[in-house]
């Protein structure tokens, strides 16, 4: 889109493989994620957007090809190397510690402490700092000290994607961040990520199954189909049903390389 | 505490006739919140009770010096165990072999001690090698995915192995700072030193006291203990968050095989003498149990320092109690098991129906 077109690539994957033993998940990804765009990844549940991910976060490694942030080949061995990078992830199994209080889970991995080595917790400026950040981004909860087991799925995976926001520098990946919610709870995560792609401080990688949401969310669309990006549309120059038309043709077209002298 | 209130007004309404859903009143509703939160609380009544019952069916002997010192002497071994054991139960595992340390510890010291080493340096000694031992645990658990129920029990039966070899099956006496056993005479001629290290009657308790409220402290105060309640939440998104989980269960195993050694240590200094037939099974079932007392589940994520070591306390008065009214230790046993199951069906109904007051 537009915003996007000229900006800088932040990300860049090419060729990247990966397989779980026999199963070869990503056959040679290629990818640009642009400075301040949003990007939905699309594709039947297997085709591989998770793993991706995983690997672009840290938590799994590519097999093959390379993965350039701001044009320097990056290679994450850990979840924290790649957030020290500033590269952050909501996952799709739910980050949070139902034990924790919100303001904690909200610090988890960042958390502010005092007497040096010690590493007391800071939990009044923890407390402050997070609940004028919950209220700047709209994100209601009950109290900051509240257990996240005593918040809605909504409201928990809303403080999750607080959480992530927060914390992302350069670029924030959400896997499937509205699994499993109503539509009003969908309602507040998009208004809260489409509040933060407005501020085009950080690009995203959004993957999820609506398209309807994506299309609403979205700069760009990216399908991933038997573990390679097969189509790259903007959103502003496509519609639902061409993408779909697409979608069908070049399965045909996968169908048919797969099937000897049809 | 609003929502107890919405739903006690609520409740009436929204509730099918002839369904059984207890109702309980707004003050019922806030003592149970109460004492579903302040987990401690249970075995602290049931200690003050178990006291006044004593103090009524046996005077001023239970509350003596010496009956006092010898409940005391009772819960400080659990304890100590027991307040490093809640570490690992918080994180949904367990070390089996915290008992066994709790005995091996002053053996290696002693061990040290008759090749002539010095015996300060050689209790260093022993706390470095029982550190190592939960490092082992640790680093077994979490690198070769063996549950921590095995490693910690294989643990358990290798430490008692090695005493019962290393010791010819006889009796160590008499042991750096303590006076022996047979000679009978008290502290006199024990110097400072041993003094602090258990030979005076209060200072086996006071240490486990002191190690208690540090341990407390970094479990609900420190970074260190955000991430072990985060690791034993949920496993996965603590990682995903970038808690090193890992790391921070095998700090576990160490401090949890640190802590009991150490009283371990202070324990056999009290007492003088070392027995190798002991089991370490038989401390740390207590020691589980006094988690349990104190209102540490098993499922991870939850627990309280202090509620383990009033379990202990509870279980230290119980025994003293029992035996000064003359009732026989196989009593006792009875009684602490019906305690424990009493503990912890009280914390899974808490749990319930604090959860049931939660649903929308």
């Amino acid at each position: 889109m537009s915003a996007a077109a000229g900006a800088e690539v932040v990300l860049e994957t090419r060729g990247v493989t990966k397989r779980f033993g026999a199963l070869e998940v990503l056959r040679g990804v290629d990818l640009e994620l642009h400075q301040g765009e949003v990007l939905g990844l699309v594709g039947d549940n297997g085709a591989g957007k998770s793993t991706l991910v995983k690997i672009l976060c840290g938590f799994h490694q590519q097999d093959g090809g390379h993965v350039l942030l701001e044009g320097r080949e990056v290679h994450f061995h850990s979840v924290e190397e790649a957030r020290a990078r500033g590269v952050e992830t909501v996952y799709q199994d739910l980050a949070l510690i139902p034990q924790l209080p919100v303001y904690q889970n909200l610090f988890l991995g960042h958390e502010l402490t005092r007497l040096g080595p010690l590493r007391f917790l800071d939990k009044r400026a923890m407390r402050e700092l997070s609940r004028r950040y919950l209220d700047e981004i709209n994100v209601h909860v009950p109290s900051v000290d509240a257990e996240a087991e005593q918040l809605s799925g909504g409201q928990r995976q809303a403080v999750a994607v607080a959480r992530a926001m927060r914390a992302a520098r350069k670029i924030l990946l959400l896997d499937e961040p509205l699994a499993a919610m109503g539509a009003r709870e969908s309602r507040l995560i998009i208004d809260l990520v489409k509040g933060l792609a407005e501020s085009r401080r950080v690009s995203m990688i959004v993957i999820d199954h609506n398209y309807a949401h994506l299309f609403e969310l979205c700069d760009r669309l990216n399908v991933l189909q038997g573990g390679r990006v097969t189509i790259d549309q903007s959103v502003r120059e496509t519609s639902l049903e061409e993408l779909t038309e697409l979608m069908v043709s070049s399965y045909r077209r996968q169908l048919e390389e797969a099937t000897p002298a049809a | 505490m609003r929502w107890i209130l919405e739903r006690a007004a609520a409740a009436p309404a929204s509730q099918a006739p002839g369904q059984r859903v207890k109702r309980l009143s707004v003050a019922g509703h806030r003592t149970l919140r109460l004492f579903a939160e302040q987990r401690e609380l249970t075995p602290v009544l049931i200690t003050a009770g178990l006291v006044v019952y004593f103090l009524v069916a046996a005077g001023s002997t239970f509350s003596s010096e010496l009956s006092l010192s010898s409940a005391a002497g009772y819960a400080g071994p659990v304890a100590g165990i027991a307040v490093g054991e809640v570490l690992l139960l918080v994180l949904a595992e367990i070390d089996l072999s915290a008992g066994q340390v709790f005995l091996f510890a002053p053996w290696v010291m002693y061990w040290l001690w008759t090749d002539g080493v010095p015996a300060g340096l050689a209790i260093a000694i022993a706390l470095l090698v029982v550190c190592g031992v939960g490092a082992v645990n640790g680093l077994i658990t979490v690198r070769l995915n063996v549950p921590s129920f095995v490693t910690t029990l294989a643990m358990n039966f290798i430490l008692y192995g090695l005493v019962l070899v290393y010791s010819n099956y006889t009796t160590a006496t008499p042991i750096p700072f303590a006076v022996p056993p047979s000679t009978g005479a008290g502290s006199v001629g024990v110097g400072f030193v041993g003094k602090l290290l258990g030979v005076w009657l209060w200072s086996e308790i006071l240490w486990v006291v002191g190690l208690a409220l540090v341990v407390h402290l970094m479990l609900r105060r420190t970074r260190f203990g955000v991430r072990i309640i985060a690791t034993g939440g949920n496993v996965t998104g603590a990682a995903e968050a970038g808690v090193p989980v890992r790391r921070v269960k095998v700090w576990c195993f160490v401090l949890s095989s640190a802590l009991a050694g150490f009283v371990g240590i202070i324990d056999a200094i009290k007492y003088g003498s070392l027995d190798p037939g002991n089991f370490g099974v038989d401390y740390i079932l207590y020691a589980v149990g006094a988690c349990v007392i104190g209102g540490t589940a098993l499922t991870g994520g939850r627990g309280t320092v202090i509620g383990a070591f009033i379990g202990a306390i509870l279980i230290g008065v119980l025994e003293d109690g029992l035996t000064l009214i003359g009732v026989s230790t196989n009593d006792f046993y009875v009684w602490v098991g019906i305690v424990i199951i009493f503990a912890m069906a009280l914390n899974v109904q808490f749990d319930r129906l604090v959860a049931r007051s939660r649903a929308r």
